[in-house]
């Protein structure tokens, strides 16, 4: 039992794969659609540009492959790999994402400083969920992003950061987890959060 | 809101950390790594190592430092010290620094910075300024880990930065660096006036209130010391405590 990594030349992964290893996590990172097939949970990290992104999985010839997958398995799509859930991105033109959620992705305005960056509280909404078990309100999380989620249903906002104006932190609609933040650098509470994960796919199987 | 961020600098030379550092509870108190990882659990936000190796092994004791920390720190950590060429960023962020660090090589090619950003995003480019002041209003860049005068003058310098797309300015006063007489305020809130990027501030811290002035007064986004928490004077949590107390929003 694994969670696949998928690893889709976008930035960092590394960051990502020691964060789950530190909490105890069986992991695998590849980009190969028989062993995201064969795993038991997914995390699509990414940084840098949606564009690259979508084209990176178009090329790895794994869009439907995750479309399927998610239908039926735990999923957390961390900072660019949370954006790219959604429908498309207006960075640098109108990009097409993977759509599995309703919404849009936009810059934040710059009224505030962009790229929002550094240590943020988080303001959690859904407060009986799995995924923030054990995380005090308040915690901080480190965030660097310069574009936003905009979901089309409130609902399934899980959390959000104050930065001048409301940022949409987390979300959870059923099985699929998305942080805008990186719980791969946010220390102890961001470790606590992937632990979390990894438990949530341990109690599902047994 | 977002907080201010408190940074430990740690000088690296071969792989070990340079200058005593006085741990006792670490097992290698030479190891950066391990350094990094203790002030990680003590509460730090960020980490900067600066590389001053000076030889032709450096680009592979870099990688190596980005490589190994990556494993033990789950905080956001720069690397800095004589890099100039895409490949060797592209290897370093790739091994798991959040960010890196350009000073001279800047200078001398400001495309690097616009290249860099380009291609990593902004997010990831910090550009460090060594200030010497010279003038009531002049402070001059300094370059060659401050042995070259330029004749730039940093606010300019400061601005072009940003316009070619650099995420951060780590910015050092010369002047007060090793001197424990606090920051430069004046040079710091030139600079942060002028810019819409976070600036750190670096140099002369001796005491708490020194972050603190320099949060208040000269609007630093983030501070970086060294020498205040390598021989314990005080602890970062002491850190914290004392700018919450001051009505600063920090990570505790």
């Amino acid at each position: 039992m694994y969670i696949a990594i998928i690893n889709y030349n976008m930035g960092n992964i590394s960051s990502v794969e020691n964060a789950f290893k530190k909490v105890g996590a069986d992991i695998k990172v590849t980009g190969n659609a028989k062993e995201i097939n064969n795993a038991a949970a997914l995390v699509l990290p990414g940084v840098g540009a949606y564009r690259d992104a979508y084209k990176n999985l178009e090329e790895l010839g794994i869009i439907e492959t995750l479309k399927d997958n998610m239908r039926k398995k735990i999923f957390l799509g961390i900072c660019l790999g949370m954006q790219l859930l959604f429908e498309y991105s207006l960075e640098n033109g109108i990009n097409t994402g993977l759509g599995i959620l309703k919404g849009s992705v936009e810059k934040i305005p710059s009224v505030v400083k962009v790229p929002h960056m550094g240590w943020n509280q988080l303001n959690i909404l859904k407060k009986e969920s799995k995924i923030f078990y054990g995380i005090e309100e308040g915690k901080n999380f480190y965030f660097v992003h310069s574009y936003h989620v905009i979901p089309q249903k409130k609902c399934i906002i899980s959390s959000t950061a104050d930065y001048g104006m409301e940022i949409v932190a987390g979300i959870e609609y059923e099985n699929i987890y998305g942080f805008q933040f990186h719980p791969e650098k946010s220390s102890m509470s961001g470790l606590k959060v992937l632990e979390n994960f990894w438990n949530m796919i341990k109690e599902g199987r047994s | 809101m977002i907080t201010k961020r408190i940074i430990p600098c740690l000088d690296v030379d071969k792989g070990r950390v340079v200058k005593g550092i006085h741990f006792i509870d670490i097992k290698d108190a030479g190891d950066p790594v391990e350094l990094a990882a203790f002030y990680d659990r003590e509460g730090a936000d960020e980490i900067v190592f600066l590389d001053i190796t000076a030889s032709h092994e450096k680009r592979g004791t870099v990688v190596d430092l980005a490589s190994k920390t990556a494993k033990k720190v789950f905080i956001p950590y720069t690397i800095g010290g004589g890099i100039s060429k895409i490949e060797h960023i592209r290897e370093i962020l790739k091994k798991g620094a959040d960010k890196i660090s350009i000073n001279t090589a800047a200078v001398e090619d400001p495309s690097l910075i616009s290249r860099a950003a380009g291609i990593f995003g902004s997010q990831c480019i910090v550009i460090a300024i060594d200030a010497k002041r010279r003038d009531k209003n002049f402070w001059e860049v300094y370059i060659n880990g401050g042995r070259t005068p330029t004749g730039m003058d940093v606010f300019e310098w400061a601005k072009k930065i940003e316009e070619l797309g650099a995420g951060e300015i780590l910015l050092t006063s010369m002047d007060r660096d090793g001197t424990k007489d606090g920051y430069d305020i004046e040079l710091t809130g030139g600079v942060t006036s002028m810019v819409n990027i976070p600036v750190i501030a670096s140099g002369g811290a001796g005491k708490l209130e020194h972050l603190k002035d320099v949060i208040k007064y000269a609007g630093a986004d983030a501070v970086l010391v060294a020498s205040i928490f390598h021989y314990r004077q005080n602890t970062i949590r002491d850190a914290k405590e004392y700018l919450k107390s001051e009505g600063i929003n920090v990570r505790l």
